[in-house]
């Protein structure tokens, strides 16, 4: 090389240079740590590694500040920032034991959301009562709507043009091979209008509403056909057994729901945003649970139905359930939720 | 009118530490999101597919009952608890997700709770499913006229594509659930350009050094880190003409050297509160 053209001194220090030698012994280790954690799991660490977690945490969050205000090193700060997340994520993204969620689950979360949405549900349970009585008197006095309310397969014979007898013997003779299979495909079946009502809360709750109402119409409808041949007692013992659990289910995914829809649509004090994530978290609990309620009901249909031929043991099982169902929910008060967290 | 453009697509957003420090998460793309989801449905589809075989296969006389029970429960565990399973481990992501190196977060900075999961997955329902089993039963019972299938069509695109309508990337689900879906990133620490190798540097006349500003500063830090000589050719020419500077033959060198220099004086005037975005100021 010729003589130099530049004249050369000693390399003028940066601020990052400065500090990438003051901390990044700090940087690399928690780096490491956060490696273990994500490809294994928390038990990776030992004790000493988990104390030293957070203050590492914290060091590189403040790196990362000061690196911001005074480094014009981009490569250092993208560093920073991608490991501070990565251990954010780690540190408070870390989820409390399932054992403990389900617990929680159980004790407080479920019946506070139910709670929450009561006047949703009182609603549905009104609107669900309300059509069954209009689906009822209608189908009294001119059998021919039971068509117009029910599709034919859903009816499996059970038309206003059925003798007495065989519709007795729908309600006392199970199947008796396909009990379980039957009692699953409904718990699926049924779970998944009740997720479906949930979500579709988001159209302002109208597709809900009618889903309610629906269901509410077809209860009428049924029964009308039972009640005109003198078997109403009968087949409202046989539809109580399951159907307090059931039908409270869809009421309580109906209300989830329209909770969700009234957040969108008055969202009140709150920004719509905000209405909605509010709104959405507690329907979201609420409606889990009813897929709990929804195998109850399945069990309680598939097999506790087709063995109980007895119509005042079905009644009373169904009032039985309901009533657990309602001291559950709105009258018992876990001691820890008085106290709060 | 460019860094307008620019902005918009910008997924930077402000996350805010407990500890009262911005994260700037980066938003995952519609794009990966799209990816993910699609490696999610071909991994279910898969599952779905292989297990009814073996059921098939493998059923006994008498048995059928209980295995088709099975299979009915496994169905319902696999639509609607993948993603949610999933989504609540640690990991905060399903395996399409962790692929496509995306992770849900919620909004506030909070920690993803079980419930926020579960809403943003059962809204899936009425954005993917039922327009799908809609569709699926209408063909089966061959009744699947023109208007149906427009519907679903519509339905279905109006949710699809809704992450595309808002600056968030928000599905319906993130929405109701108050969660995003974020790129996680892993990069090494790089080499300290500056302080890696200690040697005699060149040192540069005053105006060659009030040429530029932090942007051009960064993108000349850029272009010595990718190390392409061509590109280091190209930029040393540049500053050289600019700066009316000779040409000593080592353009790694002598870039490598005007970055430390210019860092040094851009540093220097942070400290004093003069911060130069770029070349314009």
């Amino acid at each position: 090389m010729n003589a130099p053209i530049y004249p050369e001194m000693d390399a003028p220090l940066v601020n990052a240079t400065r500090f990438r030698q003051a901390h990044s012994a700090d940087w690399e280790r928690l780096d490491e740590l956060v490696t273990r954690l994500e490809k294994k799991s928390m038990r990776s660490l030992s004790d000493d590694d988990l104390l030293e977690l957070p203050a590492l945490y914290r060091t590189t969050l403040s790196s990362l500040s000061v690196a911001r205000d005074t480094s014009l090193d981009k490569a250092l700060v993208t560093y920073l920032e991608q490991l501070s997340t990565r251990a954010y994520f780690q540190i408070y993204g870390v989820q409390t034991p399932a054992r403990r969620q389900i617990a929680r689950f159980f004790a407080r979360s479920w019946p506070e959301a139910v709670r929450a949405i009561w006047r949703e549900t009182l609603f549905c349970v009104l609107l669900t009562a309300g059509a069954a009585l209009v689906s009822y008197f209608l189908i009294r006095s001119d059998p021919s709507w039971f068509y117009s309310m029910i599709p034919e397969g859903l009816a499996g014979g059970r038309d206003p043009s059925a003798s007495a007898q065989s519709l007795r013997s729908t309600l006392y003779d199970g199947q008796k091979d396909g009990l379980s299979l039957f009692a699953t495909f409904l718990f699926t079946h049924n779970s998944q209008i009740a997720i479906f009502s949930f979500a579709l809360g988001f159209a302002f709750a109208v597709p809900t509403v009618l889903l309610i109402i629906y269901n509410g119409l077809m209860l009428g409808a049924f029964v009308a056909v039972f009640a005109a041949k003198g078997l109403g007692f009968n087949v409202a013992a046989w539809l109580m057994i399951h159907g307090t659990t059931e039908i409270f289910a869809i009421c309580i995914s109906g209300a989830a729901g329209i909770r969700i829809g009234m957040a969108v649509a008055f969202p009140g004090r709150l920004s719509r945003m905000d209405a909605v994530v509010a709104a959405g978290r507690t329907a979201a609990i609420a409606m889990a649970g009813t897929v709990i309620m929804l195998a109850v009901a399945g069990l309680l249909e598939g097999v506790g139905r087709q063995t109980i031929l007895n119509d005042g043991l079905r009644a009373l099982i169904g009032a039985t359930v309901l009533s657990g169902w309602l001291v559950y929910f709105y009258a018992w008060r876990p001691r820890s939720a008085e106290h709060g967290q | 009118m460019a860094s307008k453009a620019l902005r918009i697509r910008d997924l930077k957003r402000t996350f805010i530490t407990p500890e009262g420090v911005d994260l700037r998460l980066e938003l995952g793309s519609a794009g990966s999101r799209a990816g993910a989801f699609v490696l999610d449905f071909i991994a279910m589809i898969v599952i779905l597919v292989v297990v009814t075989f073996a059921v098939s296969f493998t059923a006994v006389p008498g048995t059928q009952q209980f295995l088709l029970m099975l299979w009915l429960l496994g169905f319902f565990i696999l639509r609607n608890g993948w993603f949610s399973l999933f989504e609540m481990g640690s990991r905060g992501a399903t395996p399409g997700k962790r692929l496509m190196g995306l992770r849900v977060v919620a909004r506030d900075g909070a920690r993803l709770t079980g419930a926020a999961v579960i809403a943003r997955n059962a809204m899936r329902e009425i954005e993917v499913f039922l327009p799908l089993s809609f569709l699926g039963m209408q063909t089966a019972q061959g009744t699947a006229d023109t208007f149906l299938v427009l519907f679903a069509l519509t339905w279905s695109g109006l949710f699809l594509f809704f992450p595309l309508f808002n600056k968030d990337r928000l599905r319906v689900g993130d929405l109701v659930a108050g969660t995003w879906v974020v790129q996680t990133t892993k990069a090494k620490l790089s080499t300290d350009l500056v302080g890696g190798a200690q040697r005699p540097r060149r040192t540069f006349p005053e105006a060659a050094l009030k040429l530029y500003g932090i942007y051009e500063l960064q993108t000349l830090e850029q272009v010595l880190r990718n190390d392409q000589a061509e590109a280091i050719a190209t930029v040393a020419r540049t500053i050289r003409h600019k700066a009316d500077l000779p040409d000593d033959g080592d353009d790694w060198g002598f870039l490598s050297d005007y970055y430390a220099a210019l860092c040094a004086r851009l540093e220097s005037g942070l400290m004093v509160g003069r911060r130069r975005e770029n070349k314009f100021e």
